[in-house]
């Protein structure tokens, strides 16, 4: 494997390989002193045209502790501001000899472009409304060592399923590994044909959540709203936010997840967010472990 | 001057005739239909094996001149008519400016004659600047020769103003032709809505802002008793609107493009910018609608919608690029595989590619004595491999690149002049 462009052409094997290597980085991220040198002398550079803070950060802490020397380029700080190409940026920073580049981007496909231009491996680390591969895989990490696995398992995913990466990608992993997925959102914001991909579409999310192992919550993009997805936050929140009412339709033992960042009493009320059965935190720390696993598989551990 | 075009299978449906005969050309002019034609002091093309067709006529390509030169010239643009096959081409109004004033329409016939001979018929704008705001000044657009108008790319919204074009347009016999699309449904999308917009995560565009433009464009035609030209369809619903509006004796014609009856939305999954077209490609079931459609007659033509745009241009981002692919080099064998296919009879193909004689009222059609020899000749068998790097046109925006198709230009011959010939 050289890239990771998204989920759809992984199989089940890769997936549990990828969450098998986080086990080990895991640990590593349990010591005292958490840097290996797996990665030394590789060169990492993180492309990220759109803001993130969480994923930038993780990949970087990621990249650090394996020792790569790593780069980081915001679109505002680079040549695009001033009218270059993404395909000539590309071109140039292919030109520095990167082993690996990290690439957030609004428009769906960008990575996919990116691979056509450039000879080093390419990691999606989000693509407009398309893939966000490693997040998927932190939160199958996540469901992995909280349930033991993923068969049968019944996971609502609730809210923006339109112009959710993070969506996209956990449907095509929880079905590659055996979960069932129901989800739940207001029309406006379900994508056409959605069935098709192998989901439960219920109207409401009391439907979707009940007896669900895991609950899963997206962002409301709240920058969206003048594209006219729901009224106003108080009728969002009214029937899509995911209260303590709700979450009792869940199994006892259910998890409460969010891939962040959290619009708290809009998406999911305080009191679920830093409930018991919130892993929403966690979440965050095993992102670590599995982008470090994805760095090691595409970079170091190919021919060892 | 006299050539012969020596033992080919003449497919002339408007004359009702398909025979293996030859023609002879002199002056210009077809002067025999003849299987016993006399060869002396003659060029010969021998057409033995091939198909020999009244010349094909697009009559939708943007030739991007003046203004965008770097993705077509009408020079380049007429090469690529006739390595197409096609005699006579209808261009858009696109331009910079656009073809909303008579200056611009006069260039472009200018820059014409000193082409390859290819026909070279300017659709004008039909507002100014093609804002869709006020009246483009349709009579003396008309009198610089503009053979129809329209607002090709930016559709008339308001309906007011695209009722006041056709009944003003009507004063010249100006007939109006739609590129039918509700901008507020397509605003934002980057291809059809659908499963596959779904799955690759891009913003839909929905069969419901075509259809109901054409609804809305056929209505009004009916309302005015006046001709309307229905551009690149592209979905099952529009063809059942258009279907519904021929049945009540509306004057409709409509056409499609050779990409609707090949490729499908799936065909985006490679996030190539040479899929994004507008109309977007659409569902399996619409494709086989419109090739329904091509045998039931109620689409009425084959036109390329060509649309060159640089290659820098092009790769980018996918929402960054400008939606078109050029369409007049390949054309012919993405057609003839409805003939291999056995979907359609080789004359049917041969009306689709010519039906622009009767949509535009441009001379052509048939092969006849007396009459301009413009001349189509293919082979339907010879198997090649799309090669954009080949390519006359300019641009290289293709998704066809690669694709082995079956099916070639012998020759396009234009008031009795070879202007392109294969090497086979």
């Amino acid at each position: 494997m050289k890239h990771l462009l998204g989920i759809e052409n992984l199989n089940k094997d890769q997936i549990m390989n990828i969450l098998e290597t986080a086990v080990s980085f895991a640990e590593i991220n349990q010591r005292q002193i958490k840097k290996v040198p797996t990665l030394k002398g590789k060169t990492i550079i993180n492309f990220f045209a759109e803001p993130s803070t969480r994923t930038r950060t993780s990949f970087e802490v990621a990249e650090k502790r394996l020792s790569a020397d790593t780069y980081n380029i915001a679109v505002s700080g680079s040549a695009i501001q001033k009218g270059e190409t993404l395909a000539d940026t590309a071109l140039n920073l292919q030109a520095m000899g990167p082993d690996a580049m990290v690439i957030r981007h609004s428009v769906s496909g960008t990575p996919q472009l990116l691979t056509e231009i450039m000879d080093c491996s390419i990691i999606n680390a989000g693509d407009g409304f398309h893939e966000h591969p490693t997040q998927a895989l932190l939160d199958a990490y996540t469901i992995w060592q909280r349930k033991g696995g993923f068969e049968g398992l019944k996971v609502a995913l609730l809210g923006d399923i339109y112009h959710s990466r993070v969506a996209r990608s956990n449907i095509y992993l929880l079905n590659k590994m055996g979960a069932h997925v129901s989800i739940s959102g207001p029309g406006t914001m379900l994508p056409k044909e959605v069935e098709k991909m192998g989901v439960t579409v219920e109207k409401l999310p009391k439907y979707a959540v009940q007896d669900a192992d895991i609950v899963m919550m997206l962002r409301v993009q709240n920058e969206r709203a003048s594209n006219l997805l729901y009224p106003d936050v108080r009728e969002y929140s009214r029937y899509f936010m995911l209260t303590p009412e709700l979450l009792k339709l869940a199994k006892k033992d259910a998890l409460v997840m969010h891939p962040g960042p959290a619009n708290r009493g809009v998406e999911i009320d305080d009191v679920v967010m830093d409930g018991e059965q919130s892993v929403i935190l966690e979440q965050v720390s095993n992102g670590v472990n599995v982008r470090m696993a994805v760095l090691y598989l595409l970079l170091g551990g190919a021919d060892k | 001057m006299k050539l012969v075009i020596k033992n080919g299978t003449v497919v002339n449906p408007l004359v009702g005739k398909t025979e293996k005969t030859s023609i002879v050309i002199e002056n210009g002019k077809v002067t025999e239909i003849t299987a016993k034609p006399d060869t002396k002091d003659a060029e010969v093309f021998n057409a033995e094996g091939m198909f020999v067709a009244p010349g094909f006529i697009d009559i939708h390509v943007h030739f991007r001149d003046p203004g965008f030169e770097y993705k077509e010239d009408i020079f380049s643009g007429l090469e690529a008519a006739a390595a197409g096959g096609f005699t006579s081409v209808c261009t858009m109004p696109n331009t910079k400016p656009a073809a909303d004033n008579v200056e611009t329409i006069r260039y472009m016939y200018e820059r014409a004659a000193k082409g390859n001979g290819v026909k070279l018929y300017p659709i004008a704008a039909a507002t100014k600047g093609l804002k869709g705001e006020s009246l483009a000044p349709i009579g003396e657009l008309a009198e610089g020769g503009a053979i129809a108008i329209s607002d090709d790319g930016r559709p008339i919204q308001n309906t007011d103003l695209l009722k006041r074009v056709m009944e003003y347009a009507s004063t010249f016999d100006m007939m109006y032709v739609s590129h039918s699309e509700d901008l507020y449904l397509s605003e934002t999308a980057q291809m059809n809505e659908g499963y596959y917009s779904t799955v690759y995560g891009m913003t839909g565009n929905p069969v419901v802002g075509e259809a109901s433009q054409i609804a809305r464009d056929c209505m009004m035609a009916e309302y005015l008793k006046l001709p309307i030209h229905i551009a690149h369809v592209s979905a099952a619903l529009s063809v059942d609107i258009i279907k519904f509006f021929k049945e009540r004796g509306a004057k409709i014609t409509a056409e499609t493009a050779p990409h609707y009856i090949t490729l499908t939305d799936e065909a985006l999954g490679g996030f190539d910018t040479n899929t994004k077209i507008n109309p977007p490609l659409r569902s399996e079931a619409d494709r086989l609608a419109v090739i329904k459609a091509l045998k039931d007659g109620i689409i009425d033509a084959i036109a390329t919608d060509h649309a060159p745009h640089h290659q820098r241009e092009k790769e980018v981002e996918f929402n960054n690029a400008p939606s078109g692919i050029v369409g007049l080099e390949t054309a012919l064998p993405l057609v003839l595989k409805l003939y291999h296919d056995k979907e359609l009879p080789i004359e049917r193909i041969v009306e689709l590619f010519t039906a622009g004689y009767k949509i535009m009222g441009i001379d052509g059609g048939k092969i006849e004595v007396g009459a301009p020899a413009d001349i189509t000749v293919f082979d339907p068998d010879y198997q090649w491999t799309v090669d954009k790097n080949m390519f006359k046109s300019k641009s290289r925006n293709t998704p066809f690149h690669g694709f082995h198709v079956k099916g070639a230009v012998s020759a396009t011959i234009v008031d009795g002049k070879i202007v392109y010939s294969r090497d086979f």
